[in-house]
């Protein structure tokens, strides 16, 4: 008999030691991760070199496109910043478009009728308020599906869709709803120095996200849950509790949207989100988010969203019919994919299918 | 239990049984587990092993018997209420967040924050981060990047973590099920050489195995179940693989 006795000679030289990271692979990970902003770069390069060489006019350096592609972008970016926890989650929320479209209806009947009662500001508050909180609702009702009748996000959340847009519709008389509000007006059009009041409203919320998502327990806690949500439960996080705020949420961003929509064209539109739904998961994905959940972040998100802005922004301004549009954009995402593939199969991370 | 031990076992359970309607997935079961004590558990397929670990570790209400801890009758109605007192299970499938970094994995759920600038709440990355190295470090396992997902790491390593969660939050009782099962050799020698240490420590470890070397590599006793009843106990130094598998088998 050969058995090993339970001797300590061997302890010090058989312990566990870390592995101290191939520099190669961290390298071509940040890249990876970072892919979105080197789109982004590439494009505009791209345009700017046929804007040049076909019109002889500048792309980016033109202060007009950049003020018409940041604002392009604004509605797109704010579905996809709450995109982007429900995706890292490992969930997707279909029904952002329709209760952005239900919000921006809202948004322009509540201001029109606080207008009428209260100073034009403060009607204009509570429009927002109003669009923010009603959009919460069906936020809560997603999450409550998903979370305690274990409903999958996908059907869950594409009843949603059906029923908000139903909703929106039916509010707004199957027509569009104008404000009359000049407070409103400013807020959607106006500008401060060059930059648009919605960028500056947009890139302060997306800086309040960036946080929630990155410094927060909260923000952890939806990683973990999107790795392992086994883990996440033994852990001792109230997943069910999670999972409800982290619909509310995303369902208040697309509120933001809405009330946004409804101030840039003052009125409000049940239609108002309808295409901007695959816009903004598309933004989450090229900005480096796995559909299978755990990764992603909120600059990623906002990379992916000007990649999409750019691109439909610039085919127009170059002349390219604008059906082009889809088909690059839709490229753009499947290269994304493909790339963060590769990168997971060559940092030997395992894969989940 | 002849032990000659004398000091209180940390863990005790005695006269444990678990029915599932007719079936006796536990019978009349007893052991105890001093500080500092790896006991093997050992049993075929179906011998009632896991059930004693679910019962033991709070997922399971046992039918009848009692768990002592430190001499205390005590009992649990959740895992997290076990965990509590000190017991934690390391289970085969490791529990972790693979996107997460050592720190935050042994944080889950229990983050530490700060406040930045004086009033924003921001996790305190840096606590979770020199703490996981401090803990690391007592289990022998120098990690300089911390801030990788534990994705990077061997299994071996990331079994480690595992551990190291546990030690971090104090557990006294480790139960390990199977955490050499899906290790190659050289990673499943440093798992043992982890178990070495927390005995070094004066922790309780009960350790799940199909793997009769591995057992007699870290064990101090082992107890055989068959059938959901206590086919023997042995310590190590007085047995061998053949009497332990005619234990199992029932020979």
């Amino acid at each position: 008999m050969t058995s090993t006795s339970p001797t300590q000679k061997s302890e010090a030289h058989v312990a566990p030691q870390a592995d101290h990271g191939d520099p190669a692979r961290t390298w071509l990970g940040r890249i990876a991760e970072g892919r979105a902003w080197l789109f982004l770069a590439g494009l505009i390069i791209c345009f700017e070199v046929w804007s040049r060489l076909s019109f002889g006019a500048t792309f980016v350096l033109n202060p007009f496109n950049v003020q018409s592609i940041a604002i392009f972008a604004v509605a797109p970016l704010l579905l996809a910043t709450g995109q982007t926890f429900v995706i890292i989650s490992g969930g997707i929320d279909l029904s952002l478009g329709f209760i952005m479209g239900l919000a921006a209806v809202v948004a322009a009947h509540a201001t029109n009728m606080a207008g009428a009662a209260i100073p034009l500001p403060l009607a204009m508050l509570a429009g927002i308020l109003a669009a923010v909180l009603v959009a919460g609702v069906p936020g809560i009702i997603n999450g409550l599906l998903i979370s305690r009748l274990r409903i999958p996000p996908f059907i869950g959340t594409l009843g949603m869709f059906g029923v908000a847009r139903g909703a929106a519709y039916l509010l707004a008389g199957g027509t569009t709803v104008p404000v009359q509000n000049s407070w409103f007006a400013l807020l959607g059009n106006g500008k401060f120095h060059g930059v648009p009041y919605l960028v500056m409203i947009t890139a302060i919320f997306v800086v309040v996200m960036h946080y929630i998502l990155s410094q927060t327990r909260f923000g952890q806690h939806n990683y973990a849950i999107g790795a392992n949500v086994q883990a996440a439960r033994r852990a001792g996080i109230d997943i069910r509790g999670h999972i409800l705020r982290l619909y509310v949420l995303s369902a208040m961003c697309a509120g933001l949207g809405g009330a946004l929509y409804a101030a840039r064209f003052t009125a409000g539109a049940a239609q108002a989100g309808e295409p901007l739904l695959l816009d903004s998961v598309a933004a989450v994905v090229i900005g480096g988010a796995s559909l299978f959940g755990g990764s992603g972040t909120i600059f990623g998100t906002v990379a992916g969203a000007l990649v999409i802005a750019v691109i439909q922004y610039g085919l127009v301004f170059v002349n390219v019919e604008p059906f082009w549009q889809f088909i690059a954009v839709g490229l753009v995402i499947i290269i994304s994919v493909l790339i963060d593939q590769a990168q997971r199969r060559f940092s030997g991370a395992r894969q989940d299918e | 239990m002849n032990s000659s031990d004398q000091t209180t076992p940390l863990l005790e359970v005695r006269h444990l049984s678990k029915h599932f309607g007719a079936v006796q997935a536990l019978n009349d079961f007893s052991m105890a587990v001093r500080p500092g004590e790896v006991v093997a558990l050992a049993g075929d397929n179906g011998a009632g092993k896991t059930t004693l670990i679910k019962a033991i570790s709070g997922v399971f209400q046992p039918t009848a018997g009692e768990i002592l801890l430190r001499g205390q009758p005590v009992t649990f109605a959740t895992p997290q209420e076990a965990r509590e007192k000190g017991i934690e299970t390391i289970y085969q499938d490791l529990a972790l967040a693979d996107n997460l970094s050592i720190g935050a994995n042994i944080f889950l759920g229990r983050e530490p924050t700060r406040k930045a600038f004086g009033f924003l709440p921001v996790l305190d990355r840096k606590a979770m981060a020199v703490a996981a190295k401090q803990t690391m470090g007592r289990l022998d396992f120098h990690v300089s990047r911390l801030d990788a997902p534990v994705s990077n790491f061997s299994g071996g390593q990331r079994q480690a973590v595992a551990i190291g969660r546990a030690v971090y939050w104090d557990a006294q009782i480790l139960i390990m099920d199977e955490p050499t099962a899906a290790l190659g050799v050289p990673e499943q020698r440093k798992v043992i050489s982890l178990i070495h240490q927390l005995k070094a420590q004066g922790r309780g470890v009960i350790f799940i195995s199909h793997n009769l070397q591995d057992i007699f590599a870290v064990s101090d006793r082992i107890v055989v179940l068959r059938r959901g009843v206590q086919a023997g106990e042995r310590k190590i130094s007085e047995t061998n693989h053949d009497e332990v598998v005619k234990l199992m088998v029932g020979g």
